[in-house]
């Protein structure tokens, strides 16, 4: 079906021994694998597998340490992002590379304005853009600014660079991470468009049922080698994990158990307002219950935990502590009080990505690990103790958090929290971009936590996490709380009615009339 | 689908990636670059002239930066912090001036006190502009150091304010053992500011401030804090700078520390600390004081043509910020590329038949 010469071979890219090491560690070694020309091939793994790398290098984004690329079956040596591209290359990363203060439209054609006599053509870029638009299906204003776009439509501003590119080869990594249930099947129906046009795709993601609904071919990485390639018509999501995590996975989510003290409320939210991201919200958390917050993205959950948290000021509304009035104006008082934000955003908010895992754990606590002003390094034992149990590789705990996988950079945001156990837990999408065996770890330390008395408030996009978790569902909606279930009530349908703000039965999609 | 027909993981337990951690020399030397070119430098003036390696040149050495070295003791925390402060030179200038107007009329001793809590006010001035508008702190403190120049000028009317008291030359003459008290003060502040730094949890706070600010403030960290209490530090410096100069010289002038606030931010960078924040050490300071020093040091004894000298620290300079630069640049991917073909044996694969 595919109309390439018949002379070509049917890879259209070759990786051979491909190994990359970055500050002296192996992130990818003795690599050799095939694309198939015109397929979507799949690149699975855990955080830290390998599998990002591997793409970067496909896409030229980084030079392999060792070992060969070979596109067309010719050798390249790609010096940066731009030679990839000149062959068709081109990559749509994990972490958002656009210029935050231009538009749109200028972000996607930056490098390849359409010009008339030197000048840009602003007529034929925006008629470009509008066919872009049009045969990806999404609709982004050419001219918002991009930094104040959400991350989902930053991710399809990505998406329209990399077509306005005509590429051949599109490497995707995790582009739906960001992705709402909708948008993310609009973006798998236009990678399945692109293949129709001939495009061959790489894709990089965490989510195997996307995955294996998406792809012709799925390679699986662990410890940054191959495992196996197969085709994904053969595979199941369970058994990929096996091959990724080299043992099976009973069970993804921990027994729910029971909340500790029913009768005591940890937190009493009331009326809590902040311009249109909080218009009245109310709710109670007790001592051992998990809250689960789901909802669209902008729907205002962040904004509540940030609240919560005294990260952002409040119009209005009054938070109550162990039934005492919180007048946490400063996440420094919130955090005297006992609250503790794992934030949605690990590398902007969460980490200093610079300095040392042990430096970072202990940033929140120094109080409790000194004596006086001094640093204690008898009391930074502790550190080492948390470490321990979340499973923190001792070789890693003085390297720099960038270092990190995502998984154990997470598993550190959270060590952070767990010098004083906190009274409340706020935790925004604990599990972004975290690899399988990793978010097991983090669901467990999140039920523990609550087994001993912590109220949580986890805030995810992933439903299956919030359902598999939660003592109760609540369901925001443009700064509203529209639900608010107990788990035995909440089902997928009923919470993604609530979020999208549909009546029963109204979109043909999510499963007809009842 | 009971039995998986997985490649067999014949891998040994993939708890640990499995990976040596040995620093790569390059790195090393890029981290600790400054302690190798200072040395080398040492041992080539020890060699070269007789007059270098005397405990008198050393000493006046000293003695003739611990101003400056004081100074980026102040500018090391601020550039740690996420800041800039290009007002220090002012300060240094507005604080001699102070002190050598009060001495002349009043109490020498409280009149150099007094100028030290000088610099330490205008310190804090910078840093309440930085934090309560959240300006860029390399436009306020150019702003402001303009001010305190011009406030200066018109303390002084543009005269040298002279004054004729002992007890005011003492801080900048006076000898114990030998040697100046300039020089115990520097290295009592150097101690100190590296102590603060590295042993307490102000200091984490600090590089936390500088390295992401939005993750220090969620953990607690009152950013804007740290950030204005860095600035009044160095303001308190450079005021205190200031008044070992104006006391070595007795007396206090408007325009004295002219552009020393480049000569700090120089010494700072050439010592390894990040101008993007979060990352450095006091150490590293002094050695990039001291390294600058040495250099003049150096024409003078060797006679080398001083027109040259300015040639030669913005050479250094421009040599610390590219072994700083972290980055991939172009030319350290060339270098990657060359190496790795080197030990890459010609066995380049052929197409799939």
């Amino acid at each position: 079906m595919s109309s390439a010469p018949a002379s070509t071979p049917s890879a259209i890219v070759r990786v051979e021994g491909v190994g990359r090491r970055f500050a002296g560690i192996k992130a990818l070694e003795g690599v050799t694998l095939e694309i198939e020309r015109g397929s979507i091939h799949g690149l699975v793994g855990e955080n830290g597998a390998g599998k990002s790398t591997l793409g970067k290098i496909i896409a030229g984004v980084i030079a392999p340490s060792e070992g060969q690329l070979l596109v067309d079956g010719e050798p390249v040596d790609y010096r940066d992002p731009g030679d990839a591209i000149a062959d068709g290359i081109v990559s749509v990363q994990q972490e958002i590379a656009l210029v935050p203060k231009r538009t749109a439209l200028e972000n996607v054609f930056l490098g390849i304005e359409p010009t008339r006599f030197g000048l840009v053509d602003t007529a034929a870029t925006r008629a470009r853009y509008a066919e872009l638009q049009e045969s990806s299906g999404f609709s982004i204003d050419p001219d918002a600014v991009v930094g104040g776009l959400r991350v989902a439509d930053q991710q399809k501003v990505e998406v329209l660079r990399a077509l306005a590119r005509n590429a051949r080869l599109l490497v995707m990594d995790e582009p739906t991470a960001a992705l709402t249930p909708d948008e993310t099947e609009s973006l798998l129906e236009v990678a399945r468009t692109l293949r129709a046009r001939g495009v061959t795709i790489v894709f990089v993601s965490h989510f195997l049922e996307e995955v294996l609904a998406l792809t012709d071919t799925v390679t699986v990485l662990r410890n940054g080698r191959l495992v196996q390639t197969s085709a994904s018509a053969e595979q199941t999501p369970e058994r990929l994990v096996e091959a990724m995590l080299g043992r099976s996975l009973e069970q993804t989510f921990p027994e729910r158990r029971p909340i500790v003290e029913p009768d005591r409320v940890v937190l009493g939210a009331r009326d809590l307002r902040r311009g249109k991201a909080l218009r009245g919200v109310s709710l109670e958390i007790r001592a051992g219950e998990i809250l689960g917050v789901a909802g669209l993205v902008g729907s205002g959950r962040t904004e509540l935990a940030r609240a919560l948290f005294g990260a952002d000021l409040l119009d209005s509304g009054t938070i109550e502590l162990e039934g005492k009035p919180l007048t946490a104006t400063s996440p420094r008082n919130a955090v005297d009080a006992g609250i503790a934000l794992v934030p949605e955003d690990r590398k902007g908010q969460g980490l200093l990505m610079g300095r040392s895992v042990r430096e970072n754990v202990g940033l929140a606590h120094l109080g409790e690990l000194s004596s006086g002003p001094f640093l204690s390094p008898r009391k930074a034992g502790l550190i080492d103790a948390l470490l321990d149990r979340l499973e923190v590789p001792g070789h890693r705990r003085d390297v720099a958090a960038q270092l990190l996988s995502g998984g154990n950079q997470q598993k550190v945001l959270f060590a952070k929290w767990l010098v004083n156990t906190p009274l409340l837990l706020l935790a925004d999408e604990p599990t972004r971009g975290v690899d399988i065996g990793a978010k097991r770890a983090i669901y467990e330390l999140i039920g523990d936590l609550a087994a001993s008395g912590v109220a949580v408030l986890l805030i995810s996009s992933e439903l299956e996490e919030v359902l598999g978790l939660a003592h109760r569902v609540v369901v925001m909606r443009r700064g509203e709380i529209v639900t608010d279930l107990p788990i035995a009530e909440a089902s997928e349908d009923r919470v993604m009615r609530a979020a999208f703000g549909s009546p029963p039965a109204d979109e043909p999609r999510d499963g007809g009339a009842p | 689908m009971t039995k998986t027909s997985t490649a067999p993981a014949a891998t040994p337990p993939e708890t640990t990636a499995g990976n040596g951690r040995h620093r790569r020399p390059l790195a090393l030397l890029r981290d600790y670059g400054i302690v190798v070119v200072f040395l080398a430098l040492f041992l080539a003036l020890t060699l070269s002239s007789s007059t270098f390696l005397t405990s008198q040149n050393l000493l006046n050495l000293l003695a003739q930066n611990a101003p400056i070295g004081i100074m980026a003791c102040g500018g090391t925390l601020v550039i740690i912090a996420g800041g800039f402060d290009l007002s220090v030179g002012a300060i240094y200038g507005l604080a001699g001036v102070i002190a050598a107007k009060l001495a002349a009329s009043g109490d020498p001793v409280i009149a150099l006190i007094v100028g030290v809590l000088a610099g330490l006010l205008l310190g804090l001035i910078n840093g309440s502009l930085v934090s309560l508008f959240s300006i860029n702190s390399f436009i306020a403190t150019l702003a402001t150091g303009y001010v305190f120049r011009g406030i200066a000028a018109i303390v002084t009317g543009g005269f040298l304010v002279g004054v004729n008291k002992d007890a005011f030359g003492q801080l900048g003459k006076a000898e114990l053992f030998d040697v100046k008290i300039s020089i115990f003060i520097f290295a009592a502040l150097a101690i100190i500011t590296g102590l603060f730094l590295t042993r307490t949890r102000y200091g984490r706070y600090v590089f936390a401030a500088g390295g992401n600010a939005e993750a220090a403030r969620l953990s607690g960290v009152r950013v804007e804090l740290v950030r204005t209490l860095t600035f009044t530090f160095s303001g308190a410096c450079a005021g205190l700078a200031g008044i070992i100069a104006a006391s070595r010289v007795s007396s206090g002038q408007a325009d004295a520390g002219a552009g020393l606030e480049l000569a700090v931010i120089a010494a700072i960078v050439i010592g390894g600390t990040s101008i993007l924040g979060g990352e450095g050490a006091i150490w590293r300071s002094i050695l990039g004081v001291m390294l600058i020093a040495m250099i003049g040091n150096g024409f003078n004894l060797l006679s080398i043509d001083p027109f040259y000298e300015p040639i030669v620290q913005g050479t250094i300079i421009l040599i610390a910020v590219i072994a700083d630069s972290r980055n991939e640049g172009p030319i350290t991917r060339t270098i990657q590329r060359w190496r790795q073909k080197r030990a890459l044996p010609a066995a380049a694969g052929g197409p799939p038949g």
